[in-house]
């Protein structure tokens, strides 16, 4: 049934205004989470969502996009599109996880960074490839889940992870299909042509290496039921954490290098 | 008759240039050719004798990897590594394996990015010169396995890297797989700083996207050339994002520098000899 959802389809589902944001999920995963705020050098990106939580015994540090959930939240979240100061925000806590020995779980959500003249003013390429580099060693293990819309190098800056996992309708690309029909057909209103040539569905990335697992959406959705869908990412979180967390630190830096390296 | 021909030759030119627009190739073909900025036309051979740099204006044109290497590289001493990339074709998309076969053929380039070892002033250096003429310098999977490569050998060797930057960003045609290459070539350059050999990047016209987010601003020095054009967002995504016009200067050398994320503009007559003085300045420091 689920293999006949076409890539633009899953597009259509992955960018669905009711579909889940990280913070729904951070809600029902973690049995505490404390959201803390800034990047210590100019403010505070709202597109970006850390803090530290926990399921049991075990910590974690977290990251996630953060999608508006109405208007007023998109304004407020920029839509999900975050500023260099949302990744270094990101990085500060990542750098954190790593003191304090704790795993990081990242949830990828945005349609891209965002290009504005501030974010180009305060260095966004800087901050995207400062993250990649750093994440690359960081000694902790890193889980990233995408959960809808993974664009750009915007996601992959918290992308690095030893386990890359999906949702069944996520996408996850090198650019939005408008703008891959814009660059290459220089014809944004071929996206859904785009969408079906760029292998950007859950499937195709599993096929091409780039992620791991992809996990099923109850009823072939996750917004029929969050609570659901929490549970089976909560299940992953905490098998991975715990395989990987089986490494020495050597190792798991040396496979992650290996792992990328080899795309 | 002579200069009939020359005048058509300045007309093809002159052609050549509004077609191409804002993008400031290197030497389009004849024997004139009329600077983007002034639109002074010049002669070829007295632009590259002034290493392609408009001698009324100052404007930096744009350079092949070959040229490059030839100004920065002691006479025969570069030496290409013999790396035999097959292109990769993630997609599938019969029309992009069809263009790289005509750009080979065109420009005599393997790909977008140039590595080797060779020499400044007798200093051994890793270096990987970009390509703008090859798909706008863009990063697919050979290129970052290139540029990946060439840093393993420098750790290796024990050499400094030195990259000339000049990218439209990630390539499209290759999709997510172009998008990864930001991963593996920034895990790289974790690498090389655990080893402790100098990277210095210097950026070009243009550097953008993917590779401006990734090795490209990850230099432990970063030169740039004057006005050249970097960013990560090209200036009409900006220009429709924010619904304004840009600033005049915005995304140059210089409005990097003003903003922190270059430490020099070097002209490109004093690359060679800037570059030499920083490779001396960090000598000791790298091989133990």
């Amino acid at each position: 049934m689920t293999s006949k959802i076409s890539a633009w389809e899953r597009v259509k589902i992955a960018r669905e205004p009711d579909r889940p944001t990280a913070l729904d999920y951070i809600d029902n995963i973690f049995d505490e989470f404390i959201e803390l705020h800034g990047d210590r050098y100019f403010r505070d990106d709202k597109s970006i969502v850390c803090g530290i939580g926990s399921i049991g015994k075990q910590n974690f540090t977290i990251v996630g996009e953060q999608k508006g959930r109405n208007t007023k939240e998109n304004i407020e979240r920029n839509f999900g599109m975050p500023n260099p100061e949302g990744y270094r925000k990101a990085l500060r806590f990542m750098k954190q996880a790593e003191k304090f020995n704790r795993p990081v779980i990242t949830f990828i959500d945005t349609k891209g960074a965002y290009p504005g003249l501030g974010a180009e003013e305060r260095g966004q390429g800087e901050a995207i490839a400062r993250n990649l580099m750093e994440m690359s060693d960081l000694k902790v293990p890193i889980i990233a889940i995408v959960i809808g819309e993974g664009s750009s190098g915007g996601a992959l800056a918290i992308g690095v992870g030893d386990k890359v996992l999906m949702l069944e309708n996520a996408v996850y690309s090198i650019l939005s299909p408008e703008g891959y029909a814009s660059i290459l057909w220089k014809d944004s209103s071929r996206a859904k042509e785009a969408a079906e040539k760029m292998k950007l569905t859950a499937k195709d990335l599993l096929d091409l290496g780039v992620v791991d697992e992809v996990l099923k959406e109850p009823n072939g959705n996750a917004k029929t039921d969050v609570g659901k869908m929490s549970q089976i990412m909560k299940k992953r979180i905490l098998a991975l954490t715990k395989e990987l967390q089986g490494l020495n630190i050597g190792d798991l830096v040396e496979e992650r290098y290996k792992k990328f390296r080899g795309m | 008759m002579v200069i009939d021909k020359i005048k058509k030759r300045i007309e093809y030119d002159v052609e050549n240039d509004n077609q191409e627009k804002e993008h400031r190739s290197d030497i389009p073909v004849g024997m004139w050719v009329k600077c983007s900025k002034c639109k002074e036309i010049l002669y070829k051979d007295d632009l590259h004798k002034n290493y392609s740099i408009c001698p009324n204006c100052g404007n930096h044109f744009r350079l092949s990897s070959r040229r490059r290497i030839d100004q920065i590289i002691d006479k025969f001493t570069f030496e290409e590594f013999d790396l035999s990339n097959e292109s990769s074709n993630p997609l599938g998309m019969n029309d992009y394996v069809k263009k790289l076969d005509a750009l080979r053929e065109k420009t005599g380039l393997d790909e977008a990015v140039k590595c080797g070892i060779g020499n400044i002033n007798s200093e051994k250096v890793v270096i990987c010169v970009m390509d703008s003429n090859f798909m706008m310098g863009s990063m697919g999977k050979v290129v970052g396995e290139k540029i990946t490569y060439s840093i393993e050998k420098a750790i290796q060797l024990h050499l400094p890297v030195i990259i000339f930057c000049a990218s439209g960003g990630a390539r499209m045609q290759e999709g997510i797989v172009s998008l990864m290459q930001m991963a593996k070539t920034s895990a790289a350059v974790q690498k090389l700083n655990k080893a402790g050999n100098l990277y210095i990047s210097v950026l070009t016209d243009p550097t953008y996207g993917g590779v401006t987010a990734s090795f490209a601003s990850l230099g432990d020095i970063i030169l740039a050339e004057p006005g050249a054009m970097v960013g990560f967002a090209g200036p009409r995504v900006i220009k429709q994002t924010i619904g304004e016009d840009l600033p005049e200067g915005f995304q140059t050398s210089e409005f990097l520098l003003e903003h922190g994320f270059v430490d020099k503009v070097v002209n490109r007559k004093e690359m060679k000899e800037t570059l030499y003085k920083l490779l001396l300045l960090h000598k000791g420091g790298e091989s133990r």
